[in-house]
């Protein structure tokens, strides 16, 4: 089935020509008056405009999330919790309608947003209301008359830099807990992928207090940068990269104040070789673990983009995935049968594409793969690439660094120790597979391997209550679990004493 | 301190890529060239107005590009070190604190492999 495009007759999507900010709960125009155009991946033409805003819109959202702040840090957890599910409810109500405009901003393919996305978006707040109504602080009797009380206050407000690959999920992930936390947020959108978050603001602007969620659109180095610059922040996080995160801890340090940061990884999916010792359902999900480097085309800060083959298994193992890879074939990204999408902006395809110049330049042997595709119709101005297979070793550029596309370079491996030395030989520490019917193998790999997810005999999966984030380069702190609560808190002590009597020292 | 710029040079720049530092530098003054890692927009190459990024004794100065100074942190300098790499701009929407993006423009690394010496 396919889906019609948004703005069209049938179409469950209809957008305005133009969003502002949406501060205050209310949606206003950017101070300077100023827009740019956005563009849909999946056909390269612009379907909308989005404010271009300043630090003084910046300023502007902060004064009301500091308005805010104080009514939303008193109100109960169960109004708190309340209001969370509602989002998740009325997100529920309208999945459809905004997963296909996911799918138009980002060009990721409807199965996926239909799927995963939004679901996961949704449970999130669910989750996170259920967190806040079983949260409790402590208490801890030091002798007979002196208690030691702590208790849970949130930050204030806290700013919120989101990626572009999973424009409301990502937004879910920081929001969630920021709110159910008690802040109040100005979260800053990736100006790749603008457009969902303002018909989810419109859906939800009259659950929350107005000020405690503000959304300011624009690009990074004219919204962002003032917004992780501010000293009316009490905490950033962010998703992206490496030196855009040694920036924002960079002005974190100018104001004293926490940072979380995820910025990615080179994620090793290790196939040790008694996945292949029977022809069962177990050898097709581990096939089905090597093909999940084409999820999300490759824009996943986890993608498995390193697979690592045992040399026993390595022909025969690697003949079924290329087949499989084959299979995987670019479409429109609003037809439900489509398996992967287009890429989310021209220059993440330039950037592809470079490094599959770099890749064949190094010696890489490319097995599939390895060019653009140009669809028909409306398709053909959009950023499509096809799967592609990389054969060679761990110090080529190709294995190093997160092309961010559909891209797995794969080496062979010949005993457990080389399998786990070559896993760990990376700057980064995100996610990583492993692939075996020994348990005892599974969880040696897994314990040895320096990241902070190691999936194992499974991939891609991103629950709710199952902590996420880096090891190395790979970031500070944890998202999708109950301790990131603590991530956007305070803890407060008092230190109380019954005792009726003086110390006696004075 | 950070290392002492490489010779030769471990960056060029494409004349699409000069002209465009020449406005930028015009409208901001001296810049400099941060390459990221990571995901995202990592792997990119960053550029700032010069002294934004503060840099580290672990960085690594790869040389100029339209006269004005492009790093590496040494970590991944060490993982790119056998290439060279060649700043070259396309259309695009953003990345980062990137300065170039409201032109709706984008600076992209290419590479090469180093001949062997």
């Amino acid at each position: 089935m396919r889906y019609e495009s948004p703005n069209q007759e049938g179409s469950k999507v209809t957008y305005q020509s133009r969003y502002g900010n949406f501060i205050g709960g209310e949606f206003v125009d950017p101070i300077d008056g100023k827009f740019f155009e956005n563009i849909s991946p999946v056909t390269g033409q612009p379907f909308c405009e989005i404010a271009r805003s300043t630090a003084k819109d910046v300023e502007r959202a902060l004064d009301a999330a500091h308005k805010a702040k104080a009514a939303w840090g008193k109100t109960s957890a169960a109004a708190r919790s309340t209001m969370l599910m509602k989002i998740a409810d009325v997100m529920e109500e309208n999945l459809e309608m905004l997963a296909i405009s996911e799918t138009w901003d980002n060009g990721k393919a409807v199965r996926e947003t239909l799927a995963a996305d939004l679901p996961l978006a949704i449970d999130h707040f669910r989750y996170f209301a259920g967190c806040l109504r079983a949260e409790e602080g402590s208490m801890a009797e030091l002798d007979e008359h002196t208690v030691a009380y702590h208790l849970k206050e949130p930050l204030g407000v806290v700013g919120q830099i989101i990626p572009w690959n999973f424009p409301l999920l990502m937004a879910a992930w920081k929001l969630a807990p920021a709110l159910a936390a008690g802040n109040a947020v100005v979260l800053k959108p990736a100006e790749q992928t603008p457009a969902t978050i303002m018909l989810w603001a419109d859906l939800i602007k009259d659950i929350l207090p107005p000020g405690v969620l503000n959304i300011v659109q624009g690009f990074g180095v004219e919204a962002g940068k003032p917004l992780a610059q501010s000293p009316r922040v009490a905490k950033v996080a962010f998703t992206g990269e490496t030196t855009t995160g040694r920036l924002i801890m960079q002005y974190a340090s100018e104001n004293l104040i926490p940072v979380t940061l995820e910025l990615g990884g080179k994620s090793p999916n290790v196939f040790f070789a008694d996945v292949m010792a029977e022809d069962d359902s177990f050898r097709q999900k581990a096939l089905e673990g090597f093909a999940m480097f084409a999820l999300n085309q490759g824009e996943v800060c986890t993608c498995p983009s390193r697979a690592l083959v045992e040399s026993s298994i390595y022909d025969e193992f690697m003949a079924l995935a290329e087949a499989r890879t084959r299979a995987i074939e670019p479409g429109h990204p609003l037809d439900t049968d489509t398996r992967i999408g287009a890429q989310a902006s021209n220059d993440q395809l330039e950037k592809i594409l470079s490094y599959i110049d770099i890749g064949k330049k190094e010696g890489a042997k490319l097995r599939c793969g390895g060019e653009r595709v140009t669809l028909p119709g409306e398709l053909e101005g959009g950023y499509y690439v096809a799967p592609t297979i990389f054969e060679g070793h761990n110090k080529m550029r190709v294995f190093q660094e997160e092309i961010f596309g559909p891209v797995v370079s794969v080496a062979k491996f010949e005993d457990y120790d080389d399998a786990i030395s070559i896993a760990n030989d990376t700057l980064y520490g995100l996610g990583a597979g492993v692939w075996t019917r020994n348990t005892h193998t599974a969880f040696r790999a897994g314990r040895a391997i320096e990241a902070g997810r190691v999936w194992t005999n499974c991939y891609h999966l991103y629950p709710a209550h199952a902590a996420f984030g880096g090891y190395k380069h790979s970031g500070i702190g944890r998202e999708n679990h109950k301790m990131m609560l603590a991530h956007y808190q305070q803890t407060k002590n008092l230190l109380v004493s019954y005792d009726p009597e003086p110390m006696g020292f004075f | 301190m950070v290392a002492d710029r490489r010779e030769p040079a471990q960056v060029t720049a494409t004349p699409a890529a000069v002209d465009l530092i020449a406005e930028l530098v015009e409208e901001h003054g001296p810049l400099m060239f941060h390459q990221s890692g990571g995901c995202c927009d990592g792997s990119a190459p960053m550029c700032f107005v010069r002294g934004e990024m503060k840099l580290g004794s672990r960085d690594v100065h790869l040389g100029d590009v339209g006269g004005q100074p492009f790093y590496i942190g040494g970590d991944q300098y060490e993982r790119w070190k056998h290439t060279t790499l060649i700043l070259d701009v396309v259309p695009g929407r953003g990345a980062g604190f990137s300065i170039e993006a409201p032109r709706g423009v984008r600076f992209l690394i290419r590479s090469d492999v180093c001949a062997p010496a």
